[in-house]
């Protein structure tokens, strides 16, 4: 290998990346448009504003004796900064109304309600006293925010009804710690997506790997290259490193992007190191399955539909797309999840960057990566070069 | 240096039942301008791939200044340049840019190389477009590019596989002028065309061949005397007959 001819030819790609419209479209201007998008759409200019969930109650204890209880819950919830309260006077209206998206919950208080406190104040001690009821509480679950926030928040004023603002600081041998969720009321929806929107970005590397090999093998360039002195292995180290220099533009202008529009991630400048480094070995990844799709394409044209194979399982299970039951098990097959999963550790939940999860998050995309790559080499100059 | 510049000793290459070329023997010197006729299919850039180390022969052996085409394939791409019957460029970098990648890949010290850039475009006509994008070019244009791209690293051997393919007269005789200060220069040049006459005017020595076989050889003056013809393009169709052949 020799580092003069891998220069030249990465100057070569990067100038060919730069002056192609669509190539310089879907790998720089794209990411950025979608982070300006999502970030507006869903986090607003100047994001980390207190979220509220429009929440709609039916009262079906507001007549019995112990009806008090039932209104300083609802007071409660009312004078709670997070819940926009909205009545009703019956089940099937609210749960018509959640349906149709105009409520991210409804809350049913049942009749009993303060019956069942009264009886836990007669014996706190002895539960088989207890007249036991339950809130109907329902989520819409279209909405990632209110399934995470709303349950965790619910309880948390539930709690104060029962036993007043002190009920966290009642002496108790054990302690229940406050749950992180809670704490996402002052998240809106774009803090849970931002750190998919890193994987997204470098995901597209793929099309563009996968076009370019074919490109070059149909006009006749790789064949002509292999009448110079340049090795296989110069070129595909050129490759690599090319797209490894896109996905660390890539991330500056998302991270840049996503700070003008008011996103701060909870990490400092170690943990954006950090976002710069797994993107890295996230290329590798993206490059390894471009150059498997270009072996095993025989055109240009062709290879931008089989990189398509690569690029939709780890958009819809890697990255920002809200996933649970079986999708989370086929996430876990992901590189992409992997990338997510480790800046939503840093970015979200503000973990340090000493934090296990994360590191072995990168080894896994490392890992991973390294093979992709030799794998879509061995392939490539097997199969690549008809 | 080698004696011989290319040496070819009963070169075989077949795909599948197809036998492209069939024990096929050459000795081209230093400063000899060799060309390889042949219709459509006959095993012309057949021949150059194997030669250039792109293909490997069934049969037979090559060698290219001393290095042998199979065994040291990296001893070859060294020392030869190729223009390929396809010019292959990329379209997005100016022509300057796909030529300087060229000697780039030969690691030409930079100063050296910006030099012979300048004095080949000048020498070529081509000053004029150079820094265009070389996907605004004509036809021309861009075989004009790509011979330069095979020749930037000065190599002792170019293989120039129908070079002036869908050039004008001006720009062919350019290319012509050029080729000839190759030759004098003491490169061995193996040019392959359709243009007899383009042969004719070029070539120290030609080698007719028709189904990979070898079907004539010599200067196109011996050849011309020998078939009593006034043309190299009579004895071409004289040998190889006036049948219309299909591109394989």
């Amino acid at each position: 290998m020799n580092l003069r001819r891998i220069l030249a030819l990465v100057k070569k790609d990067l100038k060919k990346t730069h002056r192609e419209p669509a190539v310089l479209f879907l790998l720089i201007i794209f990411p950025v448009v979608l982070t300006f998008v999502f970030g507006l759409a869903f986090g607003g200019i100047g994001g980390g504003t207190t979220t509220s969930f429009e929440v709609g109650l039916l009262n079906l204890d507001a007549t019995s004796p112990q009806a008090d209880w039932s209104f300083a819950f609802v007071d409660n919830l009312t004078e709670s900064d997070i819940f926009v309260i909205h009545g009703y006077d019956d089940n099937t209206t609210g749960q018509s109304a959640l349906l149709q998206g105009d409520l991210d919950a409804f809350i049913v208080i049942p009749g009993g309600f303060g019956e069942s406190i009264v009886s836990y104040y007669s014996s706190p001690v002895d539960p088989s006293a207890w007249t036991n009821t339950t809130i109907g509480l329902y989520v819409d679950s279209g909405s990632l925010m209110a399934v995470s926030a709303v349950p965790p928040l619910v309880l948390e004023v539930l709690m104060k009804t029962i036993f007043g603002s002190e009920a966290m600081t009642i002496g108790l041998p054990i302690e229940i710690g406050s749950p992180a969720l809670v704490e996402s009321s002052t998240f809106t929806q774009w803090d849970f997506m931002a750190p998919g929107i890193f994987a997204f970005a470098a995901i597209f590397l793929t099309m563009i790997v996968a076009q370019s090999m074919t490109y070059e093998r149909d006009e006749g360039l790789l064949k002509r290259m292999r009448t110079t002195p340049v090795s296989s292995a110069d070129y595909m180290v050129s490759q690599t490193l090319t797209y490894m220099i896109i996905a660390v533009i890539q991330v500056a202008l998302v991270m840049a992007s996503a700070f003008m529009i008011g996103y701060r991630p909870a990490t400092g400048p170690a943990g954006i190191a950090f976002t710069f480094i797994i993107a890295l070995a996230f290329s590798l990844v993206a490059v390894g399955f471009g150059l498997i799709s270009a072996a095993i394409s025989k055109s240009a044209e062709v290879s931008t539909g089989v990189s398509f194979a690569f690029i939709m399982p780890q958009m819809f299970f890697g990255t920002f797309m809200p996933l649970g039951g079986a999708t989370e098990i086929i996430g876990k097959f992901m590189p992409s999840k992997y990338i997510t999963d480790a800046l939503t550790t840093l970015f979200l939940r503000g973990a340090p960057i000493t934090t296990p999860i994360i590191w072995f998050d990168l080894a896994v995309v490392s890992v991973v990566g390294f093979l992709l790559v030799a794998v879509g080499i061995i392939l490539f100059e097997r199969y690549g070069y008809r | 240096m080698s004696e011989s510049a290319i040496t070819i000793t009963n070169l075989t290459k077949r795909f599948g039942d197809i036998t492209a070329i069939d024990s096929l023997s050459l000795e081209i010197g230093w400063g000899e301008l060799f060309g390889i006729l042949g219709p459509n299919g006959a095993g012309k850039s057949t021949t150059i791939n194997i030669l250039n180390t792109l293909l490997e022969p069934t049969e037979g052996s090559a060698t290219i200044d001393g290095h042998d085409v199979i065994f040291d394939p990296e001893g070859v791409r060294e020392v030869i340049g190729v223009c390929p019957q396809k010019p292959a460029f990329y379209p997005h970098l100016t022509g300057e840019e796909n030529i300087t990648l060229m000697g780039e890949m030969y690691l030409m010290p930079k100063n050296v190389l910006k030099e012979r850039v300048t004095t080949m475009v000048e020498r070529i006509d081509m000053e004029g477009y150079i820094r265009r994008r070389a996907k605004e070019y004509s036809g021309g244009m861009i075989r004009k590019v790509s011979m330069l791209m095979a020749l930037i690293s000065d190599p002792k051997i170019a293989l120039l596989d129908e070079p002036t393919v869908a050039m004008d007269p001006q720009s062919r005789r350019a290319v012509w002028d050029f080729i000839r200060e190759l030759k004098e220069q003491g490169k061995a040049i193996i040019l392959t065309t359709h243009y007899m006459e383009e042969a004719q005017e070029l070539c120290d020595r030609v080698a007719i061949i028709d189904e990979g076989k070898l079907i004539a050889l010599g200067s196109p003056a011996d050849l011309m005397k020998k078939h009593q013809t006034r043309n190299l393009e009579e004895v071409f169709l004289k040998l190889t007959g006036k049948k219309l052949r299909e591109a394989v």
